[in-house]
């Protein structure tokens, strides 16, 4: 076993682990983070998505080893505070039905609208591109990226500003 | 579904201390940059090594550079890497219209051209780009470096030149001598992303001359040097594509596998040459439909 810390989350972690596991498992079963969902376990279905330095990369192919030292952001991460306004803007347009790709395409969808505040729908499809929903649901998480990129909520990990009379 | 087989894990602080231990353990140890491959073929269990060496603390493999009129990509240069390079941009379209198509970009973000090429499978996206580029693979082992050109670089399927104890620093690709476009077709069973079910890779050259290459219908990624010879000098007409394009198909050994039939495969060679060396002309004269549309989409002949 080797001991190895990262930041989770914005948290100093420390698990012992063996090489050959997979940091998905670790996450899920060492460290109760159940954002990640374990789907095709081959790096197609992009339901274990995270953000590694913040990156979207597949937590199903990597060793939890080799996230010594680094930082981890998953969906418990991202709406911590309250739901930012890109999760805002995927409930106002009933962007998911199970919810199963959901944290790997808002953290997709976090990571491009913070390199590119304003996407085209096109690129919206290209950072999602990864990310399969089988309840067919794209137009409706396309649709709510571009909205929430041209409201000009480019801090897309910061929650919103709570304005109820306007829901 | 986890990874069955244990194994040691190393992250050596030099390339020295790296080498010197992949020397030692010879076939037992596997060199670990961005995994995605790798990891994959653990959880399947087609390897079984007894360490995993991980190389990607190393600052001098990483990024992308540009020297001696080359493009250098280190080995632990990603696919996001490629695709957000200007220089790339600027100077290898060819290189980025492939890059593009590779996966989805959760995998590009981790996984690295140099793997990619290492890992050496039939449908690997990089192989016929850096062929028709005529890169060369720069390797580093116990007994000092060597270069090996592309061309030499893939013995066959998940095998390479390579030799144990050795690390592939960086592969560079010469910048061409002449003006050039290009255009890389993939063929996947559907939009988004898919492994090819046969590829070419064509670049053009002013002065008419022409390279091109396939994957995923032979062992390796392979040239077509008869088509190419064919082609020499000679003006694209209607005529002549539907030659190269049958040509094209005789210089290539598909076989049937889970994404499509050795018939389809070679099929459809025959239209991706034609439409990849029309495109690439097309990009030659300041025509032609931007880098990175899918020319299998278009309603072209």
């Amino acid at each position: 076993m080797k001991k190895i810390t990262f930041t989770l989350n914005g948290e100093s972690r420390t698990v012992a682990v063996a090489p050959h596991e997979v940091l998905l498992d670790v996450l899920r079963d060492k460290l109760g983070v159940k954002s990640p969902k374990v789907g095709c376990e081959r790096g197609d279905c992009g339901a274990c998505t995270i953000l590694l330095d913040g990156k979207p990369v597949r937590s199903c192919l990597i060793l939890a080893v080799e996230v010594e030292g680094q930082e981890i952001t998953t969906l418990e991460g991202v709406g911590r505070d309250g739901p930012t306004p890109l999760q805002e803007s995927f409930i106002r347009h009933n962007a998911f039905q199970c919810g199963f790709c959901a944290p790997g395409i808002v953290l997709a969808a976090t990571a491009l609208l913070e390199k590119n505040p304003k996407p085209t729908a096109h690129e919206v499809q290209e950072a999602i591109s990864g990310n399969l929903c089988r309840c067919t649901g794209y137009e409706a998480i396309i649709e709510s990226a571009v909205e929430a990129g041209r409201q000009g909520t480019a801090r897309a990990r910061k929650p919103a500003a709570r304005k109820s009379a306007n829901r | 579904m986890s990874i069955a087989c244990e194994f040691d894990y190393r992250k050596p602080k030099t390339l020295s201390k790296a080498i010197k231990l992949l020397a030692k353990r010879g076939r037992d140890a596997r060199v670990l940059a961005g995994g995605t491959d790798l990891v994959g073929w653990l959880r399947d269990s087609l390897v079984a090594p007894d360490l995993l060496v991980d190389i990607k603390g190393f600052e001098e493999l990483k990024g992308i550079g540009f020297k001696n009129r080359a493009l250098v990509l280190g080995a632990l240069a990603t696919f996001s890497d490629v695709l957000e390079s200007e220089l790339v941009a600027q100077h290898f379209p060819l290189l980025r219209e492939m890059a593009g198509m590779v996966a989805s970009n959760g995998v590009r973000n981790r996984a690295t051209v140099v793997g990619n090429i290492c890992s050496a499978v039939p449908c690997c996206d990089a192989g016929p780009v850096l062929q028709v580029y005529n890169a060369v693979v720069h390797v580093r082992g116990p007994n000092g470096k060597r270069r090996v050109p592309i061309g030499q670089w893939f013995l066959g399927p998940r095998k390479t030149a390579i030799r144990p104890g050795e690390i592939v620093t960086s592969v560079t690709v010469p910048l061409p001598a002449k003006k050039a476009a290009g255009c890389f077709v993939k063929l996947k069973r559907y939009r988004g992303e898919d492994l090819a079910q046969a590829s070419v890779a064509v670049l053009a050259f002013s002065g008419r001359e022409y390279r091109l290459a396939f994957g995923a219908v032979a062992p390796i990624a392979v040239r077509g040097p008869r088509t190419e010879a064919l082609l020499k000098g000679q003006k694209l007409s209607a005529g002549l594509l539907e030659e190269a394009g049958k040509l094209a198909v005789e210089e290539i050994v598909p076989i049937t596998d889970i994404r499509s039939t050795k018939e389809y495969r070679s099929l459809m060679v025959e239209v991706m040459v034609r439409r990849a060396l029309k495109t690439a002309a097309a990009r030659l004269a300041g025509r032609g439909p931007a880098y990175g549309i899918n020319v299998m989409e278009e309603d072209t002949p």
